[in-house]
């Protein structure tokens, strides 16, 4: 064990200390900021598999990620107006609406992030490094443009059709709409863990991510399986960006950019590369971008959240979870 | 085999000839360009127009050295811009009169561009030292997260950068005594027109482009000099590179810090330039433009990303912003000026065009990068490689077969 790790050991516990403090001194205030941030870091997690699953099989950042999630937002605003549903009301509309729409916004998106793949990375898979990243961001231009021309800079409305109740336990207040969004959000990792380790499709996958001339020689379709980590990340990406709208009802088209990075930094947190390591990297990187907004301040938090990226790069280069980083 | 050598000397002779051609016309066209543009536009926003592409010279230069000689990337440079440019700012403007030191500095431009240099310099060498040991994208998404955090701390840091009010009068340069003379006043001997910065875009043309002449002179000569040599080891093979008793670390950090110190270099400059430094001038968009003017005037060949830079500023800075007018103008030429007018859900044709400013550059990075994805003008010595690569690929697919 290295200096850095003893430093990196220091710095979590004093973190742990002046929470702990903080949970003892407003146990209530601590409770709700907790669950806040479990909530927001639901969706990090969402948009963070995206990120890692390209990442770990093609080793590309892939800048247009956070932009397919707003896009998903968008267009699920868009499709769930032409529903009769009744905003801030419990209808059965509103819920059959929800049940139809969430799963086509997923895989409108799906689709989408395939045709990226297909017309912007697939054809540099064998050129410079750096020209598919280019693409990646143009493709991240490309994307907000269109959302720009579509709903103009503005923020977008979108329908507010979660049930508005909620029950306090212990002054605790729990609302149905943070149930909505950490249940549905575990659900979908839950069915991605499942894809990956149980599937044919799921091990192509992982073959491929850890070596993909060997994956080809074993008789692998390289293209068909990249396309498909595209769609799958996609799928998670729309279901986010939908979770995101409906939970706070309201996008705008450089949404993605901010809350991508966010997002890339919750995969990073996780070790780059490792599934299980992105879902919980979102939930610690929303619990820990909670917990600045409420103790240090909003203008701080995106120098904690990024501070904290670098921190662990350098004490932790394979990430929070250690393990399974793909080396090349 | 005679004739094998021969080809080979020619090769080499061609290499020399292109990037001196280049240089030849660049440096023409710098000289002609101010006359021409004052003669028949009458006005010098063009050439302060030019300036403003020289300091993204500077920047595509510095930022060459990093990730095309050294092959890390770097998506944070703007953060050491920043760092340069607030470094004059602050030593050179009443900002700190305001702050809790309650006293101004005025400082030299002469002095703090060497300042501002070593400061970027400095911060490159703090953030690449821990970081330059681990994986080539850990680097990248290092600096990626710095360059979110410095414009943030000039935000939040408000008592001593003025924040989001920016920092404003900002102290222009001024020439050294012995410059000026009897030669440079109104005299009879008058050779150096008033040349004293204030408010003249000539005179900071004409700084610009000799900074821009330092730094290639600067850098062609470290691309040739041993530690070129061990920069492009290092981005073809790491690990035989350090094999061949390089010391990979410290090799890589001067990529880093000199990379860094350009960026600081231009970012005083720029302060000058502008005279007015707002954390908001050196967001993430920045970086990645000057890391497209890299990769697309060709990583590694100094005459490529110096064209690379040009023409996406002009694309990006000229081009783009100047459709909407006109457009306008050419829908009034050929009679459809009622597109022009707003009505409904239709904003109007220049309102219109100018949403489509996002999805233009996106696709013209796209389409850049699919049509020559080496760059403008690629470096010889990788052109050679990428070839050789391919080479070698299509013998083992004809091996395999």
């Amino acid at each position: 064990m290295g200096l850095a790790d003893y430093g990196f050991y220091v710095l979590c516990a004093a973190t742990v200390v002046l929470l702990a403090t903080q949970a003892v001194i407003h146990p209530i205030q601590f409770a709700q900021v907790s669950i806040f941030g479990l909530t927001q870091g639901s969706i990090y997690a969402l948009v963070a598999l995206g990120y890692t699953m390209v990442y770990g099989i093609i080793e590309l950042i892939n800048f247009a990620h956070g932009d397919v999630f707003t896009l998903g937002a968008y267009i699920g605003a868009t499709i769930l107006g032409f529903f009769a549903i009744s905003e801030g009301a419990t209808t059965a509309i509103n819920l059959i609406a929800l049940l139809l729409v969430f799963p086509v916004v997923m895989l409108i998106m799906g689709g989408i992030n395939v045709a990226i793949e297909r017309v912007a990375y697939r054809p540099l898979r064998n050129a410079p490094r750096l020209a598919p990243l280019i693409t990646a961001i143009g493709m991240s231009f490309f994307l907000e443009g269109i959302m720009f021309l579509w709903r103009g800079p503005a923020t977008v409305h979108f329908p507010d059709i979660l049930p508005q109740s909620s029950t306090t336990v212990a002054g605790i207040f729990f609302g149905i709409k943070d149930a909505f969004v950490v249940v549905t959000a575990a659900i979908l990792v839950a069915l991605l863990a499942v894809f990956i380790n149980r599937t044919k499709l799921g091990k192509a996958m992982r073959a491929t991510a850890q070596d993909r001339d060997a994956a080809q020689l074993m008789g692998i379709d390289i293209n068909r399986t990249i396309a498909a980590t595209f769609f799958i990340g996609a799928l998670l990406a729309g279901a986010g960006g939908m979770i995101w709208g409906l939970y706070y009802n309201t996008v705008y088209y450089q949404l993605g950019f901010r809350s991508g990075l966010i997002a890339f930094t919750a995969a990073v947190f996780g070790g780059i590369g490792n599934i299980p390591g992105a879902a919980v990297g979102g939930l610690i990187i929303g619990l820990i971008a909670a917990y600045s907004d409420s103790y240090i301040g909003s203008k701080w938090t995106q120098v904690v959240v990024f501070g904290i990226l670098i921190g662990v790069l350098v004490f932790r280069p394979t990430g929070l979870l250690g393990m399974r980083v793909p080396e090349k | 085999m005679i004739r094998a050598l021969y080809a080979r000397l020619r090769l080499r002779e061609r290499i020399r000839d292109r990037d001196a051609a280049v240089f030849g016309i660049l440096l023409i066209v710098a000289l002609v360009f101010p006359i021409v543009d004052i003669y028949i536009r009458g006005g010098t926003s063009d050439v302060s127009q030019a300036t403003r592409a020289g300091y993204f010279v500077l920047l595509a230069i510095g930022l060459n050295v990093v990730v095309g000689f050294a092959g890390l990337l770097d998506l944070g440079y703007a953060a050491f811009f920043a760092i340069g440019a607030y470094t004059y700012a602050l030593l050179a403007s009443p900002q700190l009169a305001s702050s809790p030191a309650h006293h101004a500095v005025h400082i030299s431009f002469w002095i703090l561009i060497f300042a501002s240099m070593f400061v970027a310099a400095a911060f490159g060498a703090i953030l690449g030292f821990p970081t330059l040991r681990l994986r080539g994208d850990y680097l990248a998404i290092v600096t990626l997260g710095f360059g979110e955090i410095v414009p943030q701390l000039f935000y939040n840091f408000d008592q001593w950068t003025g924040g989001i009010n920016a920092v404003g009068l900002i102290d222009q340069p001024h020439l050294a005594f012995w410059l000026q003379g009897p030669w440079s006043g109104d005299g009879p001997l008058q050779i150096v027109r008033n040349f004293n910065f204030n408010g003249d875009p000539i005179a900071f043309y004409v700084l610009i482009c000799i900074l821009i002449a330092v730094a290639v002179v600067l850098v062609s000569n470290l691309y040739r000099s041993r530690l070129g040599r061990a920069w492009m080891a290092i981005r073809e093979d790491e690990v035989a590179a350090a094999a061949m008793g390089i010391n990979t670390v410290t090799t890589k950090l001067l990529a880093f810090g000199i990379g860094a110190s350009f960026s600081g270099f231009a970012g005083a400059y720029y302060a000058a330039d502008q005279s007015l430094v707002s954390p908001d001038n050196f967001l993430f968009i920045v970086s990645i433009t000057v890391l497209v003017m890299v990769v697309l005037g060709g990583m590694g060949s100094i005459t490529g990303v110096i064209i690379g830079a040009l023409v996406l500023y002009f694309v990006v800075f000229y081009l783009i912003p100047g459709l909407p007018e006109n457009a306008v103008n050419l829908a009034n030429s050929v009679g459809l000026g009622s597109l022009t007018k707003k009505s409904g859900d239709w904003p109007g044709l220049a309102e219109e065009i100018g949403r489509l400013n996002f999805i233009i550059y996106g696709l013209i990075l796209v389409a850049m990068m699919l049509l020559r994805p080496q760059g403008i003008l690629p470096s010889r010595v990788r052109e050679q490689e990428l070839k050789h690569a391919a080479v070698q690929e299509e013998e083992t697919v004809v091996e395999q077969a």
